[in-house]
């Protein structure tokens, strides 16, 4: 059967009034929590004082994208159990969120770093190593924010919409109070937005299998349609390459997940790395939430509707199984659900053009308020590249560089990942790491014609990203060695082993020990650390 | 003045678990024994988020000092 996009007045009313709701609150947070907006540190980080409970929902707001909402549960209408690694990827994330992060936190509490490749420029002092790093995640964050448009497009159009005008609107209103505001408007409106999410995979898990006679007959209808999909999808991964595609897209996944620039600048947001820690703990639920959200896709499969494309496949089971008010409901869920990440996207993006393009090339004793306000017209370029991205050219080709970006965003890991345990790996080594990852990944993408995201070597089926990331290290290691062994090797190094150490770990600040610190707290500069006493 | 004792690192070894438990497929890449409708692969995933959760609030408490 298919589900008719006619346009639905009770749910364009219901989705506006909330799309109004969250506007207004993206406007009001620029006075919550009040800073000087005119410090980047204030204005993109909302001055590294959220605590656990608004982390919990800003990062939620911010992984969780209104994409994956529409497109995890497509990739397992279309495929079957493959599409499922999204949920091992967001199990597994945390460990590593809280291994590595809080490191990041603390170090850039101390140095004063807003984005990562402030820290790889601190950590090596090597302005090309810092500048490869911000324009990977420039590149990798851009298409991603178009997918966030992409979202929006779809539940419009469930409802009728069609055109560009509403995404226009909608990013303008986006613009505008992310401007204003900064991180305090995603951080605000994730509240409301995880809130309608939350509402609406409870009553769609309860309701729609109640109709569906169970869970059992949702998977065992899945189980005999999916073999007949072309090409043929399966309930459960059986060959042995599929569950190396498997096991490697979530490890891959997971890897890059924290080294986006948006995931760091929601981490880096929180008020200390017990924060960071706290949420590493709590954050998995929203992965159930997800888990549940991919079930979608079977659930439209055992209803027997047939979606014009499988990103309609959540859409259009919401509108063949809800009343009119509550599709309002759950599609304004969706498309704020897009406002969040995408405005947390071009402030990280606004972040790295302004810290490691602006202030490294062209204005490097740039003011606080210089900075801030470059960050705040960055974050407008963001969002009308992002818009014209969508609006020009076929969404294929924002899907196609987003898979891509994963892939590039691996690149940086030895910098900014490795780099916080060790100062060993030489930026140079690392710099020609980077560009054959970049390259060799890029191939098997267009190799493959963007079908798939796994490549073959040595007879191994595995995630394009790691096999990039692996000839990545393994070049940026063996130069090192070379390097080292020829005595040409390099140790700037900004940082010292005690801006990795918390001091107070319990999240209480101590009063500052020198007026320089008190200066550091208040303005956010980088200062030389007082000496910790060793008694 | 005296130094609290710093907490093992060993601790940590503890997240080790979920990565063993999910990207190993052939652990879990079986329909039977179902519970509630879903068969052993999605509900033995499901499962790991509460205990990978759990692990890393363990861990988190551990460590603090």
């Amino acid at each position: 059967m298919t589900v008719e996009h006619n346009t639905d007045a009770v749910a364009l009313v219901v989705f506006t009034l909330l799309f109004v709701l969250v506007t207004g609150l993206g406007f009001v947070a620029a006075r919550w929590r009040r800073g000087d907006l005119d410090h980047l540190h204030e204005w993109g980080l909302g001055g590294r004082r959220f605590g656990t409970v608004v982390t919990w929902f800003l990062l939620g707001g911010d992984l969780y994208t209104a994409y994956t909402f529409i497109a995890v549960p497509a990739l397992v209408f279309g495929v079957g159990a493959q599409g499922f690694f999204a949920l091992p990827y967001t199990i597994i994330v945390y460990p590593l969120v809280f291994i590595a992060v809080p490191r990041l936190w603390v170090v850039a509490h101390r140095r004063g770093y807003v984005t990562p490749a402030d820290f790889v420029r601190g950590r090596f002092g090597s302005r090309p190593m810092a500048t490869v790093v911000a324009l990977t995640g420039l590149l990798a964050t851009m298409p991603y924010i178009a997918l966030q448009l992409v979202g929006i497009k779809v539940v419009l159009g469930a409802m009728g919409i069609h055109g560009d005008w509403p995404l226009i609107i909608a990013f303008a209103i986006l613009a505008a109070y992310t401007y204003q505001s900064g991180l305090r408007a995603p951080a605000l409106i994730a509240i409301v937005k995880d809130l309608l999410i939350y509402l609406t995979v409870l009553v769609a898990i309860i309701y729609i299998p109640s109709k569906l006679g169970g869970f059992g007959n949702i998977f065992d209808a899945a189980g005999k349609a999916l073999p007949e999909k072309d090409p043929p999808g399966a309930l459960i991964p059986g060959k042995t390459d599929a569950q190396w595609a498997y096991a490697s897209l979530a490890l891959g996944s997971a890897m890059a997940l924290f080294l986006y620039p948006h995931a760091l600048t929601g981490a880096l947001s929180s008020q200390s790395a017990n924060t960071v820690r706290r949420n590493a703990a709590i954050l998995p639920a929203y992965s159930l939430v997800l888990g549940l959200i991919a079930l979608f896709g079977y659930m439209t499969i055992a209803a027997g509707i047939k979606p014009a494309s499988p990103n309609d496949a959540v859409p259009d089971l919401f509108l063949h199984y809800f009343p009119s008010w509550f599709a309002g409901v759950a599609f304004a869920a969706i498309a704020i659900g897009a406002l969040v990440p995408a405005a947390v996207m071009s402030i990280a993006a606004a972040n790295l053009f302004t810290r490691n393009i602006y202030r490294e090339f062209f204005k490097p004793d740039a003011t606080a308020r210089e900075e801030s306000s470059v960050a705040k017209i960055a974050s407008l370029f963001v969002k009308v590249g992002a818009l014209l991205f969508v609006i020009v050219l076929p969404t294929k080709y924002a899907i196609d560089l987003q898979l891509l970006g994963g892939v590039w965003i691996l690149q940086t890991l030895p910098a900014v990942a490795i780099g916080l345990y060790t100062r060993w790996l030489d930026a140079r080594a690392m710099l020609i790491g980077w560009a054959a990852g970049m390259a060799v990944g890029t191939w098997m993408a267009v190799d493959l014609e963007f079908k798939g995201s796994v490549y073959k070597v040595f007879g191994i089926n595995a995630y394009e990203g790691l096999w990039a990331l692996a000839l990545d290290l393994a070049i940026a290691v063996v130069l090192t060695a070379i390097l080292r062994a020829a005595h040409m090797g390099d140790s700037a190094d900004e940082t010292v082993d005690d801006d990795y150490e918390e001091i107070e770990p319990t999240g209480v600040e101590p009063l500052p020990a020198t007026p320089e610190q008190a200066r550091f707290r208040r303005e956010g500069e980088p200062v030389t650390p007082p000496e910790r006493s060793r008694d | 003045m005296e130094e609290r004792r710093r907490p093992s690192r060993w601790w940590y070894a503890l997240l080790v678990l979920p990565f063993v438990g999910l990207l190993y497929p052939p652990l879990y890449t079986r329909h039977d024994p179902e519970l509630f409708g879903f068969p052993f692969f999605y509900w033995y995933q499901f499962l790991w988020v509460p205990v990978a959760a759990l692990l890393t609030w363990t861990v988190y408490r551990a460590l603090r000092r």
